[in-house]
């Protein structure tokens, strides 16, 4: 069974692509980094190696988490499933 | 693995070990570059290291750029330095500095000569210097002769996921053996400065870290004209899915595994407390960062890149490892260590560990690097500010 994405730490809520690309619709393979456990999730979105999927619904104001710590937060609200990134993620700093 | 407890080095007068062996030909400053280009292009197997400042630079940016200056020339991968400036007290400055090490170095200044009277001396010179250093034979040291630095560049989200925890894992295998250790980057660290900080091993070094990272984070705040949503992240690391600096910092911070750091160092100076992991304030420019810990003395350099960074050291060779899979096909020629196989679980984080500390002693013990082979020579001083 191929790992289509990774979670990092099981308190996260998002997780990163690490086959070329997924599709909207695609059942996807999760592997919790942190404790070897496995999950699953259906994209929304097409979304590229490298960047984050959605774990959870999110509301604007809310915080995602990686690493298990505070990486910023959702400026326009985010589905489970769908793609997170600059377009809908700001930095607290600066 | 059973670490390797040896590699074969070059032992220098100091006690130190080099990876490298290399004779080079130092400009005192930007206007002696065309003499020190000269007198490398007459003696073979030497290497000038041209650069861009050195005049009118005044306090703490003058004594950095001194400091950068004998650091380069006294680092154990360099068996003998020409040192050229255009006048003669800052070009005397520089060379005592570096034969404080033993090696042989000689200075010239071009005031009085010109370029072509002080490039036919030097080139004399060199031309002794380089022969000597040709017959030096490698000899087995220590792996705790190893002083490695690392920095990661053109990251993405798999530098944080995996080329950077292989780094980590690597420091948490040599950390024990009495290797010293060196990681920078203070602006990329913001995000996660306060668990860094609880990373020093004496409450003394967390206090000096956090009151390092604060002290440029004011700096970067009063320079910034915007967000520097432009530059942190670069539009690189945008590209490969990361988002904010707050995640590039956590990524990033993976690289010194569960280490533990002894001290805070100014850019460019020697670390002083003996074996372990020392926190260099840096800037995150991957050129400007390796030059710096290059002068400080480190030895051998490890680069995770996610994108595909190319950077390279005229001095300190740059080992790169990547865990994207895209970077490895498309880019395979820069990349020396590939542990893309950590994505697709085909390889865990213990075995990438291994993989490059094998990676590590075979460009230690003298295989070249990609950067190395493709003439990365990147030398960029820092300045910290307007000359006079």
């Amino acid at each position: 069974m191929t790992t289509d994405i990774i979670i990092h730490d099981q308190k996260d809520n998002v997780g990163v692509v690490v086959i070329e690309k997924i599709i909207p619709k695609q059942d996807c393979n999760c592997w919790i980094m942190e404790n070897d456990s496995s999950t699953n999730i259906q994209s929304m979105d097409e979304i590229p190696l490298g960047h984050k999927i959605a774990m959870v619904d999110f509301k604007e104001g809310d915080t995602i988490i990686k690493y298990g710590h505070d990486i910023g937060k959702v400026v326009k609200s985010i589905k489970k499933g769908e793609h997170v990134h600059v377009h809908n993620v700001k930095t607290k700093k600066w | 693995m059973e670490i390797p407890k040896s590699f074969l080095g070059y032992k220098r007068e100091n006690g130190r070990a080099g990876t490298r062996n290399h004779v080079i030909i130092l400009p005192v400053d930007d206007i002696s570059n065309a003499c020190a280009e000269a007198v490398a292009n007459n003696i073979k197997g030497t290497i000038a290291l041209p650069h861009s400042y050195g005049r009118l630079q005044f306090g703490a940016d003058l004594e950095l750029h001194f400091r950068t200056m004998i650091g380069t020339g006294s680092n154990p991968n360099v068996a003998a330095v020409i040192v050229i400036g255009i006048e003669p007290k800052w070009t005397k400055k520089i060379v005592d500095g570096i034969a404080k090490t033993g090696k042989p170095v000689e200075g010239f200044h071009i005031e009085r000569t010109g370029d072509i009277g002080t490039v036919m001396k030097a080139s004399k010179k060199a031309q002794e210097f380089v022969m000597w250093a040709s017959e030096k034979q490698r000899e087995e040291c220590p792996i705790s002769d190893l002083w490695i630095s690392v920095k990661c560049g053109e990251s993405d989200t798999t530098s944080g996921l995996a080329s950077n925890p292989t780094v980590g894992n690597l420091m948490d295998k040599l950390e024990p053996l009495g290797v010293h250790l060196c990681f920078g980057e203070t602006s990329e660290l913001t995000g996660a400065e306060k668990v860094c900080a609880t990373r020093g091993s004496t409450k003394e070094a967390s206090d000096k870290f956090m009151k390092t990272w604060s002290s440029y984070n004011d700096f970067i705040l009063k320079e910034a004209t915007n967000d520097l949503s432009e530059s942190q992240p670069t539009a690189g690391n945008i590209a490969g899915g990361l988002t904010t600096i707050e995640e590039k910092a956590f990524g990033n911070f993976q690289k010194i595994g569960s280490c533990k750091f002894v001290d805070v160092l100014e850019p460019a100076e020697e670390p002083k407390k003996g074996k372990g992991l020392y926190f260099m304030d840096t800037s995150s420019a991957a050129a400007e960062c390796v030059t710096l810990q290059a002068a400080a003395g480190f030895n051998i350099h490890l680069f995770p890149t996610g994108q595909g960074n190319i950077v390279g050291n005229p001095i300190e060779p740059v080992v790169k490892l990547t865990a994207n899979p895209l970077t490895v096909k498309g880019m395979g020629e820069h990349i020396d260590c590939d542990v893309s196989k950590i994505l697709s679980r085909e390889m865990n984080l213990s075995e990438a560990g291994d993989r490059l500390i094998e990676s590590t002693l075979r460009v230690a013990n003298g295989r070249l690097t990609c950067a190395e082979a493709l003439g990365h020579k990147e030398f960029v001083m820092t300045k910290l500010y307007r000359s006079a």
